[in-house]
C-alpha cells in the first residue's frame, strides 16, 4: 500500500453518527482500505446471476470491487471466479462481455487456463532446441490466478476473497434474507438487458441513497405526483443487525397527497396524468407485503422490485470519486409477451434514464462536487434521534445510514 | 431526345433523391427540436403507435430488449416530455449531428426503411468540455402521414455502453 493511515488523521467528529465526516468518501487512502477490507475482506460480493450462464463453457467478465474476474461454468456445472489476470504478466486475459468457451487463452504469450480458472498451458516452457523455456522446477499447479469462494442463492451468484465468511444465510441475516427470498421467489429468471453506466461520486453514497427514505417523496417528483409513494403510505425502512444490509420497502396507494403533504414538497405538480395508463399499473406476483422493495446488500448489490421492473445492480467501485454500476435487468421464465412488455415500459423508471434513476444519479453527483469543492468538510445524517442506528419506521430517518456507519466504522477500524 | 426507360430510370432516381432530401430535413427538424428541448415537438414527430428505444448495442446484439428508455406509443413518448418539467438533473445544453443517411428500402406496408449515424454532444455548464455523450446508429420506419413523414418507429443503438452518469434527454 502506498498510502498510510494515520488514525489521527482520521478523526470522526464527536464519535457522533450523525456527523460524517467528508474524508470518508473523498480520501485515497480510505478508498484502498475498503478494497481490502471490505471488497476483498469477509463478505459476499455479488458476481453474476446463473441465468447469465446456464451451460458449461459460457462465462462473463464482472469485478469484485475494482478487481476484474471471470465468472464462469465448467462442464461439471460447478460455477467458478478467479481473477482476470494473466499470472504470467498480469494481462487482463479475458476481454469479452460475455460468450462461451473451452478455455482462456491469454492473447499476449497464449497462457491458457480452464474455465476454473487453473493454469493448464505455457508455450514453448521447455524452450527450444534445448534453450530458453521455463525454470525446470515451474510447477503450473502452483502458479493459478486467485480462485474466488463461490455460493449461489435462488440463482444470484456470488464471490469472496475470504475463506471465512459466514453462509450467505448468516450473512444477509432472517430479515433481509427473507426480503431476497420474497424477489427471488424460485422462478427462473430470464435476462432482458443491462445497463452501464459511470457515477462521479462515492460508492457508498448509492447504498446511503437507498437507505434514505427521506428523499423519495422530496427528489423524485414523479413518484408523487403519479401517486407511488405518498408520505403516509405504508413503508418501512429495515436494517439487518449488522447495519450493513438495508431494505426500503413500501406499498402503493391510491390515496391522495394531503394538503399538508403538498405544502412540504416544492416538486408536487396538480393534475398531471398518463397517457399510458398501464404505465404504473402493480400487477400482483409476490408474496410481500410490499409492492417495490429495494435491498442494499453489502458491499455491491442493489435488489430492484420497483412494483414490475426487477433488477440486481453491481456497484464498481472505481476510485474514491467514482464506480461504475452494472444493472442486469430480468423477468421470469413463464411471463408471456405482454408481462415482458410490462416489465421494459415499468423500466422507464429506472436506470440512467430512468424518471427515479436519472434523478439519484444526479443527486450523488452534486453531493460528490459539494464535497470535493470544500476542504475538511462534514455533513449530517441527523433525522430521527429517537433511533440512534437500525430500521426506521418512518420515512423520515437516516437511522439505517448510521447502522451503515457503525459497521463500516468496525470493519474499517476508523 | 431521351427514350422513354431512360425517363423512368431518372424518374426513380428523381424520387428517391427527392425522399432521401425529405427524410435529411426530418431530421434535421429531430435534432432541433431536441437541442432546443422542445420535447412535445419532439413526440409529435411519432405516429400513434410509434416505437421508440434507446438500446445499447450488447443489449441488441444479444437480442435484449431492455433500453434506457422504452416507448410502445406516442402517449409513452408525451408522458416522457412532461415528466421531464419536473425531473432534476444539472442544467445542460446538447447538440445532436445526424449524418450517414441510407434510405435502406420499403416495408410491406409502405412504411420507409431508413438508418443514420447520430452523435450526442453535451456541455454542462461547469466544465469546459463539450463531450460526447452518445454515439450510436438511428434504425428507422417513416410513415407518410397525409403530406408528412412521420416515425412509425426510431431505435437509437448506441455504442458507448457505459452512459456517462445520466442520460437526461432522449436521443
Amino acid at each position: 500500500m502506498a498510502l498510510q493511515i494515520k488514525n489521527d488523521n482520521y478523526v470522526w467528529p464527536d464519535d457522533d453518527l450523525s456527523i460524517i465526516p467528508d474524508w470518508v468518501y473523498t480520501d485515497p487512502a480510505v478508498y484502498e482500505r475498503e478494497i481490502e477490507r471490505i471488497f476483498h475482506g469477509p463478505t459476499w460480493n455479488y458476481v453474476a446471476l446463473e441465468a447469465e450462464i446456464p451451460n458449461s463453457g459460457d462465462y462473463i467478465r464482472s469485478n469484485v470491487g475494482p478487481t476484474p474476474i471471470v465468472v464462469a461454468r465448467a462442464r461439471d456445472g460447478s460455477i467458478n471466479a478467479f481473477e482476470n489476470r494473466c499470472v504470467h504478466r498480469a494481462a487482463e486475459f479475458c476481454r469479452e462481455l460475455s460468450g462461451t468457451a473451452n478455455e482462456f487463452v491469454c492473447p499476449y504469450h497464449q497462457w491458457t487456463y480452464d474455465l476454473k480458472g487453473s493454469l493448464i498451458g505455457v508455450p514453448f516452457r521447455r524452450g527450444v532446441n534445448g534453450k530458453g523455456g521455463m525454470p525446470a522446477d515451474f510447477k503450473m499447479q502452483e502458479h493459478n490466478p486467485r480462485k474466488l469462494a463461490v455460493t449461489s442463492h435462488r440463482g444470484v451468484v456470488f464471490a469472496s476473497y475470504s475463506d471465512n465468511v459466514e453462509s450467505f444465510a448468516d450473512y444477509l441475516g432472517p430479515e433481509v434474507l427473507s426480503e431476497f427470498e420474497a424477489t427471488f421467489d424460485g422462478r427462473q429468471l430470464r435476462v432482458l438487458g443491462h445497463y452501464r453506466h459511470s457515477l462521479p461520486g462515492n460508492w457508498k453514497l448509492y447504498h446511503e441513497n437507498l437507505k434514505d427514505p427521506y428523499h423519495a417523496t422530496l427528489l423524485h417528483s414523479f413518484l408523487v405526483n403519479f401517486g407511488l409513494l405518498v408520505v403516509g403510505n405504508r413503508s418501512q425502512m429495515l436494517a439487518d443487525k449488522s447495519g450493513r444490509h438495508g431494505v426500503m420497502a413500501s406499498a402503493k396507494s391510491d390515496k391522495a397527497v394531503s394538503g399538508d403533504a403538498k405544502k412540504e414538497m416544492r416538486a408536487f405538480k396538480e393534475g398531471l396524468s398518463l397517457n399510458e395508463k398501464r404505465f404504473m399499473n402493480f400487477i400482483e406476483e409476490f408474496d410481500s407485503p410490499w409492492s417495490v422493495t429495494m435491498s442494499t446488500i453489502w458491499p455491491n448489490l442493489i435488489v430492484q422490485r420497483e412494483m414490475n421492473t426487477l433488477g440486481v445492480r453491481q456497484i464498481v467501485p472505481t476510485g474514491p470519486n467514482e464506480f461504475i454500476m452494472k444493472w442486469t435487468m430480468f423477468g421470469f421464465e413463464g411471463d408471456d409477451e405482454e408481462m415482458t412488455r410490462h416489465r421494459l415500459r415499468q423500466g422507464n423508471l429506472m436506470g440512467p434514464a430512468g424518471f427515479l434513476g436519472l434523478e439519484d444519479n444526479e443527486a450523488i453527483k452534486f453531493v460528490q462536487d459539494g464535497m470535493l469543492g470544500v476542504p475538511n468538510g462534514r455533513h449530517l445524517v441527523k433525522l430521527d434521534p429517537a433511533h440512534k442506528t437500525g430500521t426506521a419506521d418512518t420515512l423520515i430517518s437516516e437511522s439505517v445510514i448510521r447502522a451503515m456507519y457503525l459497521h463500516w466504522r468496525e470493519a474499517m477500524d476508523l | 431526345m431521351l427514350d422513354s426507360p431512360n425517363n423512368a430510370v431518372n424518374d426513380r432516381r428523381i424520387e428517391a433523391l427527392l425522399l432521401h432530401r425529405e427524410i435529411e430535413e426530418f431530421n434535421n427538424a429531430y435534432a432541433a427540436a431536441l437541442d432546443e428541448s422542445r420535447l412535445v415537438d419532439w413526440a409529435e414527430m411519432f405516429t400513434d403507435d410509434g416505437f421508440y428505444v434507446v438500446i445499447s448495442r450488447e443489449n441488441a446484439d444479444r437480442n435484449m430488449p431492455v433500453g434506457l428508455i422504452y416507448c410502445e406509443n406516442k402517449g409513452m413518448l408525451l408522458d416522457r416530455a412532461n415528466a421531464m418539467k419536473t425531473e432534476m438533473f444539472a442544467p445542460r445544453y446538447l447538440r445532436h449531428i445526424i449524418g450517414n443517411l441510407q434510405v435502406l428500402g420499403e416495408e410491406q406496408n409502405g412504411d420507409i426503411r431508413a438508418r443514420a449515424n447520430y452523435v450526442v454532444i453535451q456541455v454542462l455548464f461547469d466544465r469546459p468540455d463539450a463531450k460526447m455523450h452518445q454515439v450510436g446508429v438511428y434504425y428507422d420506419k417513416f410513415r407518410r402521414v397525409g403530406d408528412r413523414l412521420k416515425l412509425a418507429e426510431r431505435r437509437c443503438v448506441y455504442d458507448n455502453l457505459l452512459v456517462d452518469n445520466a442520460l437526461c434527454l432522449p436521443v
